[in-house]
């Protein structure tokens, strides 16, 4: 049974915005459908009416005041970025060719 | 005794004994530090621990300890004594990778909180250390940097993710480490290595300003050659940060003074639970323990018997799910997570048209084959239709594991298992087949899954091969110092049958090398 296929590989490359070559998607689709496989054992316990845990140790919602406090300066937080313009993050076109 | 002026003694001296030297002027920090640095300048080449050397911090760093320290100022117990940063750890001003060559050249513009305390303990940071990218792996193969290699066997694999944490100390290039265990990644490496690392109670030590991988399964911990220097570095870590919503508000667990009782190698009382599903002799889950690995394990069940420790056998059926559970619930938050890697407020950016196919280029360009599988792996587990029987039923495991856990303390104080199957394979041996590279975590995944405290320390050299085995200790949520009692009572009873620690034992590297390029 192969659970993944290559389509569903590439379209899931695509969703994670990840470009996949050809070979990409040879050498992947197997090791991904294996992996696949493998994780389906969890399913035996699926339907099981077990409460699902998300976070390992119980805790809740944590508040503090909303006050102003020190922080990064513009500067160092644009001090990353691949491209900068009048203190803010500059993007390629944001519309496709197409649009 | 350590001839403090001889920098080859002096790297191999414990944290703990050189911060004692320190503070009796046995030695200057800035002396511990360059002896440190020419260490990683004679054998990082072949060794690989380090993606960066922060020379001029450490000294400067140093200098003014002992300074401070000549004019009769109070320090911090660590205060001079050298460490290195897994660098997934941000840290302001120097280069911070995660191993990844989409962060190649970013300097973060703030510290991790881990990374703020260590500079207030005044520790002289010597670098950051190889990780596979991202923290996904279990070799340090996957780094996008190259691999790191075991100073036990050059041609073998250091354990990963934090490979080079574990290696800087097994080749006496740091006495400390940071790292970080999602799955195994501090545990794993440490028994790879022959030293020591504790993952803390999830929530222990903030995860502010580290690189996050699955946050629900994250936790930052020490490393280093013994259990006492390991909680020394716990307690400068640990404790409550109100910039990390998951850190706990509760103190610091005393490691040192549980360390400290266990070297004195009394158990009487304690009840050491045997995970039965854990123990390689049945064909369960993650089979074909070495039987170096086994008998290393029942060596060191026997010390922890005649230690006066009451040994039981504990049976976790669910651990048969972790594995799978783990796969999808890494995968699902790492593929969350990643998405902030999107060419637009730092490291890379492969320009290539619009926006969004400039995101896809460069998240190909940027990210490595397992990153890549598993942000797959992740979208595939959270998309429409699938939720419901991958994450939800992994979540459900969750759970199960919890209770087989809470089951199992009611019948002991700790619980034992070989930290890993096999001593450390051959680098490039499993590197093209992900499900075998997986089970390297067979052992130490539940704990993340559950959110409890584990340790891994050295149990020998398996007689076959003359490479490490680890022995690894689970305790309960918050009850981090049980790890350290009965870890340096083992640590005691093996030193004493080996006439000195593990390392010890650890073959010379060359040191001819000439400094290479980093």
């Amino acid at each position: 049974m192969s659970s993944l296929e290559r389509s569903d590989v590439a379209r899931l490359a695509a969703l994670a915005r990840i470009d996949m070559t050809d070979q990409d998607l040879d050498r992947m689709s197997g090791q991904l459908s294996a992996i696949v496989d493998a994780v389906q054992k969890v399913a035996e316990v699926a339907d099981s009416d077990v409460v699902a845990t998300s976070h390992p140790i119980p805790m809740a919602n944590i508040h503090r005041e909303d006050v102003v406090r020190p922080s990064l300066s513009p500067a160092e937080a644009l001090s990353g970025a691949p491209s900068t313009e009048d203190g803010r993050f500059r993007v390629p076109q944001i519309l496709g060719e197409e649009a | 005794m350590t001839n403090w002026s001889d920098p080859t003694q002096a790297v191999r001296a414990t944290a703990a004994q050189m911060a004692d030297a320190l503070e009796a002027g046995d030695v200057t920090s800035v002396q511990l530090t360059q002896a440190h640095l020419d260490r990683i300048g004679s054998v990082d080449g072949d060794v690989h621990a380090f993606l960066h050397i922060d020379t001029e911090g450490a000294l400067a760093t140093a200098a003014a300890v002992d300074a401070d320290r000549a004019a009769g100022k109070d320090l911090p117990t660590l205060a001079g004594v050298p460490i290195a940063l897994k660098d997934l750890l941000v840290t302001k001003g120097l280069p911070t990778t995660a191993g990844s060559k989409i962060l190649d050249g970013w300097v973060p513009p703030y510290d991790a909180t881990v990374t703020r305390k260590i500079r207030e303990a005044r520790m002289p940071i010597l670098g950051k250390t190889n990780l596979d990218e991202f923290a996904m792996g279990s070799s340090t193969e996957h780094s996008g940097f190259g691999p790191t290699h075991n100073p036990w066997d050059l041609t073998r694999i250091p354990g990963g993710s934090g490979g080079g944490s574990a290696a800087s100390l097994a080749a006496w290039e740091s006495p400390l480490a940071i790292g970080s265990d999602t799955g195994g990644s501090i545990r794993q490496p440490a028994s790879v290595t022959g030293t020591v690392g504790v993952k803390p109670t999830y929530g222990g030590v903030s995860r502010y300003g580290a690189i996050a991988l699955a946050s629900s399964l994250d936790q930052l911990g020490p490393c280093a050659r013994t259990v006492l220097d390991t909680a020394l570095l716990h307690e400068v870590i640990g404790g409550h940060d109100e910039m990390d919503a998951t850190s706990l508000d509760e103190p610091v667990p005393a490691v040192v003074a549980a360390a400290r009782e266990g070297a004195l190698g009394d158990l009487t009382g304690v009840r050491v639970g045997i995970v039965k599903e854990l123990r390689g002799d049945d064909s369960g889950e993650g089979g074909g323990y070495q039987a170096g690995v086994k008998q290393r394990f029942q060596e060191s069940l026997d010390k922890l018997q005649a230690a006066g420790a009451e040994l039981v056998e504990v049976s976790c059926p669910n651990f048969e799910y972790a594995l799978a559970a783990y796969y999808l619930i890494l995968p699902a938050e790492a593929s969350s997570n990643l998405a902030k890697f999107d060419s637009v407020r730092f490291g890379l950016r492969v320009e290539t048209g619009t926006i969004e196919r400039t995101m896809a280029a460069t998240r190909a360009e940027g990210f490595g084959d397992e990153v890549k599988r598993r942000i797959i792996l992740g979208t595939y587990a959270l998309s429409a239709g699938h939720y419901d029987k991958y994450y939800g039923a992994a979540q459900k495991v969750r759970t199960l594991i919890q209770q087989d856990f809470a089951a199992a303390f009611e019948q002991a104080d700790v619980l034992v298992s070989p930290t890993t199957p096999t001593t450390p394979f051959k680098i490039g041996e499993r590197i093209d087949d992900p499900l075998a590279m997986y089970l390297n975590d067979v052992a130490t995944i539940p704990a993340n899954l559950a959110g409890i405290p584990g340790m891994s320390l050295p149990s020998g050299l398996a007689p076959e091969d003359g490479l490490p085995t680890g022995f690894q200790i689970l305790a309960p949520a918050h009850e981090d110092a049980r790890l350290y009692r009965v870890g340096a009572a083992l640590e005691a009873a093996l030193a004493a049958e080996w006439g000195g620690s593990l390392m010890e034992q650890a073959p010379e590297l060359s040191t001819n090398k000439v400094e290479v390029s980093k």
